[in-house]
């Protein structure tokens, strides 16, 4: 098998769902230049309700794509009524308070979402029921999945969606207005409050749909899997260029194919044993002897990449790939 | 007059301090060792204090170094690899690690802006804790998920800190020691900590925090100034963690995550970033709040409804995160503010 397309295919299934998380982030960043920090529990919310959706009716004899609809379109509406809530309750206050006042009452959503999920859908990893066949297709000695072939064609499709929507309606035009400048896009007419809040929504109903590939792909859901995902997926929109709509699709894409390498071939280089010179030598003589393996980093360290690959990205390039904002504003 | 009265207050203050332990022991050791471990989370609030409310920098790892200061405790007081030195050593090794720790995240990261800086210090933590549960193999260093076990208790002479002894007819348990001992370590953190807000370093936190540029601009380093400020929060928090390790005779990774963070975190925001009674408040009232959760909320549901609908564990990262968001809403200064902040958080808001 070849590993490294394999490992290809995977990183651009992961990478698109963090693409599209990461729009959710980069948008609210655009215009108010705030961290929605509660995102990635929007997402795992999105991601318990379409579960829970999906699994009551796993039962009846509905075809498969009608329940996987069901549970998506159940997940998308709950989840722009959270992002709403979310801007209500935490942002909209304190809009004008000092910058580290409103990333410490989203710390406070986002722990309270976290919790209130737990209380919801309990402790316990919940799993996706097998509704659909999930068609393995081999492609140049690897495979891929026709949940993989799904998730990466939806995201495209939000995707450009997004772009659509942002560059070609009058919304869109008010919404990148208002990025620009509030002050002046008020005074051309925009409701700046609404575009504020529509970003929110639409961020938080990008998110679900997120939520639910992300959960179909690993085929569980739990109500800690908002945490890393969301913080990934702000890894990819700084690693794009925050703030800028296509570098948060091609952050995601390159976090998702960069942590998928890097798990993939790092247990083997960093397997003392196949080093030359060390394998033999007599202080790891014994443990390599046999084919026997010493291997410093395994698969375990794969959410150590993303975290390591954002301490980098913001200390050497914190505008991003993308990115034309100056970070180092106050 | 007035100094008279302040006289007065402090020695009653002092007195209950010391007779407290017996007061609580008699209610059950339990609650001497809930307390220790309140003035564990008052001492960590300090640190994070001297971080996010004096140079105003939000660090969402700080337990991370917590995590160092136990860890470094752990492997240099248990049978895990065999090595058994006196705490009075392994203290500043924990407090000179997490020191270390705290400098090595501080400096390339102190130049990123407010909320870069939190996200990076939250990857930080994570980092920290995914090694802690990993460094088991191939060599076993932490032992894992699994923790340390069997950590030494703390020694001075032949005073023995896990054990019962007798002084003048007076039964002195384990934790009542360590309850002494904690006191001590908390008044010269809070004396430290009370000299650093009127020195020129801690002016300089304040300037840094309240404008950086017109700091730089009045001849401020600002760049050591802040990583003086991630080192010596840092190593407050290691010492704290040696001291948990102890007490705790156990670590695990376990004890570090996320939620750790933003609960110390809830303290200093709760009591007011950067007045240091307000902190110490603030910590003591949200450290009792799972105990007092435990005792009232768990028998008022089994009596309401036969059984435990809500746990007392996510009822409290409830009101955790309610207290972070409704302080920030209401009361942004804190519930004890110090004025600088009172100034800064208030005032524009009437503009």
């Amino acid at each position: 098998m070849d590993i490294f397309l394999q490992q290809i295919i995977n990183g651009l299934t992961t990478g698109s769902v963090y693409a599209v998380v990461a729009l959710g982030y980069t948008m609210v960043y655009g215009i108010i230049q705030l961290i929605n920090f509660a995102h990635g529990e929007v997402v795992m919310i999105g991601a318990m309700v379409a579960f829970t959706f999906i699994t009551s009716l796993a039962g009846g004899n509905l075809p498969a794509p009608v329940i996987l609809l069901a549970g998506v379109l159940a997940a998308v509406p709950t989840c722009m009524v959270i992002g709403y809530l979310l801007e209500r309750a935490a942002y909209r206050p304190l809009r004008h308070a000092p910058r580290l006042a409103p990333l410490i009452t989203a710390i406070g959503m986002s722990i309270i979402l976290q919790h209130l999920a737990l209380l919801v859908w309990g402790r316990n990893p919940m799993s996706f029921p097998q509704i659909m066949e999930n068609p393995i297709i081999p492609i140049g000695g690897a495979v891929i999945s026709g949940v993989q072939i799904g998730i990466i064609l939806l995201s495209f499709m939000m995707m450009a969606g997004l772009t659509w929507f942002v560059y070609r309606t009058r919304f869109g035009i008010a919404i990148r207005a208002t990025a620009e400048n509030v002050r002046v896009a008020e005074l051309m007419g925009v409701n700046a409050n609404r575009v504020i809040a529509a970003t929110f929504i639409i961020g938080a109903g990008l998110g679900a749909v997120a939520g639910v590939m992300f959960g179909t792909y690993y085929g569980i859901v739990h109500y800690t899997m908002g945490f890393t995902l969301g913080l990934k997926a702000f890894s990819a929109a700084v690693l794009g260029g925050i703030g800028n709509i296509a570098g948060a699709m091609v952050g995601g894409i390159l976090l998702g194919l960069v942590e998928a390498l890097a798990t993939g071939y790092i247990g083997d280089l960093s397997n003392l044993c196949h080093w030359p010179g060390l394998g033999t030598s007599s202080m790891l003589a014994e443990r390599c002897a046999d084919g026997g393996n010493f291997v410093v980093f395994g698969s375990n360290y794969q959410d150590v990449f993303a975290f390591l690959m954002l301490i980098l990205v913001l200390v050497l390039r914190p505008s991003g790939l993308l990115g034309e904002r100056v970070s180092e504003r106050a | 007059m007035n100094m008279l009265k302040g006289r007065v207050g402090l020695i009653m203050l002092g007195t209950a301090l010391l007779i407290l332990p017996f007061v609580l022991g008699m209610a059950g050791t339990a609650w001497v060792r809930i307390t220790n471990f309140a003035v564990l989370y008052v001492l960590l609030s300090l640190g994070l204090n001297i971080v996010v409310g004096y140079a105003g920098l939000l660090d969402l790892g700080y337990i991370a170094f917590f995590a160092v200061g136990a860890y470094v405790y752990a492997l240099l007081a248990s049978p895990h690899f065999g090595i058994h030195l006196p705490f009075w050593i392994i203290l500043p090794i924990g407090a000179f690690v997490a020191c270390i720790a705290g400098m090595v995240l501080g400096a390339p990261t102190l130049r990123l802006r407010g909320d870069y800086l939190a996200i990076v210090t939250l990857g930080f933590g994570e980092i920290v804790r995914i090694f802690m549960n990993n460094l088991s193999n191939p060599i076993n260093i932490t032992n894992g998920p699994k923790g340390v076990n069997l950590i030494d208790p703390f020694h001075i002479g032949p005073i023995n800190f896990a054990k019962t002894d007798t002084f003048a007819g007076l039964d002195v348990s384990g934790p009542i020691k360590y309850y002494y001992f904690l006191l001590v370590v908390l008044m010269v953190v809070i004396v430290i900590n009370r000299r650093l807000q009127d020195s020129r370093i801690g002016r300089a936190w304040v300037a840094i925090r309240e404008d950086e540029m017109a700091a730089k601009a009045a001849g401020i380093n600002t760049r050591n100034i802040k990583l003086l400020a991630f080192a010596m929060g840092a190593s407050f928090g290691g010492i704290s963690g040696g001291m948990f390790a102890a007490i705790q005779g156990f670590v695990s990774p376990e004890s570090f995550i996320l939620n750790e963070s933003i609960m110390v975190l809830a303290m200093v925001v709760l009591g007011g970033m950067g007045n240091i009674w307000g902190v110490v408040a603030g910590a003591i009232v949200l450290a009792f709040v799972p105990e007092v959760l435990r005792y009232t909320v768990e028998p008022a549901q089994m009596a309401l409804f036969g059984r435990t609908l809500v746990e007392p564990e996510v009822l409290r990262m409830l009101i955790f995160g309610s207290a972070l968001v409704l302080t920030m809403r209401f009361r942004p200064a804190g519930f004890w503010p110090e004025t600088r902040h009172k100034r800064e958080f208030i005032e524009p808001a009437e503009k």
